[in-house]
């Protein structure tokens, strides 16, 4: 039976910039997929190309090209990066200045309701498409002239369309992460788009890798303190079967781990109801799924089930919402709780002397409860040392920065034994997430081809 | 019969999705599975929750991987880039989950 390796280069934007050193060096690969865009990265992006029409993209992508390329060139690896943004042809326009050599390019785009963020709405929403919000079913009216980007996720079809036309390099904006992936098994094997079973292994294979450590040792809570080596940890490969049916392993040498119990936390890893996982492309059923150890860093996975798509496309919209800022300073032994706890209550007291008043305060002790909450058991023995932790949310600018000057200054008009605070309070604008359905038919994805030379 | 904390017979990943956390609960050994069907409700994990997760939770069973996932709404105190919690995207949600006391049979 045919198989294909396919690798995971980066798993957001920000990665380990070597990860995919050893995936290029040792990986064996035919493929190497980079997942770049998490939901609000899209707004950043769009930042960045209001700022300069040429940005707008991932551009670690491009530096990383610029180390890859010759050995993936003579090795026939192709590359696909969901590092295009919001400019996938800057992107790749960007990757052509710095080579020299010749490569087909693709990157895609769409057209439609996507991609038009600065205007006071979507156009989709002016053709008719209501766009209130999936999760609570809010008219979108309320926040259209606070709307920064507006991104449909697309399926596999233009990636694939991309890999046919003989693309080496593909460079999408707003793909579905598993999409990335489940292109080149589609492309290789030439699964169609109704044997929906493949297709959900596909899913589910790209679902498991696209993170890329956390299913080869990285965040590890089944057995954190038995993995080797995490500071090299190997990016992961799937090696897939044309009947869909895949092993998850990592290059040879490389740190970290890939047993049962990493693959099975990240088949659980930030999803809903495992019997309806969405895509543009299959509703994938992970429910029945099966995951077992066949050898030393090699796990297998089979046993997905697919259902059609829906006749609808996911769009993440991103909009203003105030501001939030966040201060803190640390008290040490002895009672260190308890004058942070003092600390909190001068500024609180403050805030009223001032006229500082926040939609939303928190006052929370880092070395406490600052992560869990009411959850977190009072510490049954003094603690060494206490961060206080407290952060604001407004309306506007002018009130949060408000918090500036006020924790530096429980230094000498607070508790004893405050010390070590963090920089003046800077307030940042929230960009909230508005997700909404538009018809799949609304929207009709392009493919460019950019020869280089 | 022994009083545990979950996380002496379970492992688990949380995440976000915008204000939602799921939290997978996995058991360490398979015949840990049903310990986990039957003791980690969606009543005992909404009252473990309380004052931290506003929302509705529901529990889907995955038993050929032996394990539970949680989704929990309007849990991280308005999602990611709103939230003012330290863990504005529920990575440590799972650790707290598997604070949550189980009888274990001798």
């Amino acid at each position: 039976m045919k198989t294909i390796r396919i690798g995971t280069g980066q798993g957001y934007w920000g990665d380990r910039l070597d990860a995919p050193l050893a995936l290029v060096d040792r990986g064996k690969v035919q493929y190497i997929c980079f997942d770049y865009l998490a939901e609000l990265t899209m707004s950043i992006l769009q930042k960045q190309k209001e700022r300069d029409p040429a940005r707008g993209y991932a551009h670690d992508f491009v530096t990383l090209c610029k180390q890859i390329l010759p050995q993936v060139k003579a090795q026939g690896i192709k590359l696909i990066a969901s590092a295009g943004g919001v400019n996938p042809r800057g992107c790749a326009e960007a990757d052509r200045a710095r080579r020299p050599r010749t490569r087909p390019q693709a990157e895609n785009r769409h057209r439609g309701g996507g991609q038009h963020p600065g205007s006071p709405g979507p156009p989709a929403q002016a053709q008719g498409y209501a766009l209130k919000n999936m999760d609570d079913g809010s008219d979108i009216g309320g926040i259209r002239d606070r709307i920064t980007s507006a991104n449909v996720y697309l399926g596999v079809a233009p990636v694939v369309q991309a890999l046919r036309g003989g693309a080496e390099v593909v460079i999408t904006g707003r793909n579905t992460d598993t999409s990335l992936f489940l292109a080149p098994m589609i492309h290789e094997f030439g699964w169609r788009m109704d044997e929906l079973d493949k297709l959900a292994s596909g899913v589910c294979i790209g679902h498991l890798i696209e993170c890329g450590a956390q299913v080869t040792g990285g965040n590890y809570t089944g057995g954190w303190d038995r993995v080797p080596d995490l500071a090299r940890v190997g990016w992961p490969i799937a090696e897939v079967s044309e009947d869909g049916t895949a092993i998850i392993t990592k290059p040879e040498g490389t740190g970290g781990l890939v047993e049962a119990g990493t693959v099975k936390e990240e088949l659980l890893y930030e999803i809903g109801d495992p019997r309806n996982y969405i895509t543009p492309d299959v509703v994938a059923d992970f429910s029945r799924v099966r995951i077992e150890d066949v050898g030393p860093n090699r796990v297998k996975v089979w046993g997905a089930k697919g259902r059609p798509a829906p006749d609808t496309l996911k769009v993440s919209i991103s909009y203003r919402n105030g501001y939030r800022a966040f201060a803190d300073l640390g008290f040490s032994w002895p009672q260190a709780l308890d004058k942070a706890k003092l600390a909190a209550q001068i500024l609180a007291e403050r805030f009223r002397i001032i006229g500082l008043q926040p939609e939303e305060t928190t006052f929370d002790y880092v070395g406490y409860n600052s992560l869990h909450g009411p959850l977190a058991e009072f510490p049954g023995h003094e603690p060494q040392e206490v961060r206080l932790r407290v952060g604001i949310r407004t309306r506007t600018a002018e009130e949060a920065i408000k918090l500036g000057p006020e924790v530096p200054c429980l230094v000498t008009c607070g508790p004893p034994q405050g010390g070590g605070y963090s920089a003046r309070a800077t307030p940042q604008e929230i960009l909230e997430y508005w997700p909404a359905l538009i018809p799949a038919v609304a929207i009709r994805p392009e493919v460019h081809f950019v020869e280089v030379k | 019969m022994r009083r545990v904390p979950l996380v002496e017979i379970a492992h688990a990943r949380s995440g976000d999705k915008g204000n939602s956390c799921n939290i997978g609960v996995i058991a360490r050994k398979p015949e840990h599975y049903p310990v986990l069907v039957e003791q980690v409700t969606e009543e005992r994990v909404r009252e473990h929750f309380r004052g931290w997760v506003r929302g509705a939770i529901t529990r889907y069973e995955m038993p050929t991987i032996h394990a539970l996932n949680f989704v929990m709404e309007d849990a991280l105190g308005g999602g990611a880039t709103a939230s003012l919690r330290a863990d504005n995207q529920g990575k440590t949600m799972g650790g707290a989950m598997l604070r949550l006391l189980v009888n274990l049979p001798e």
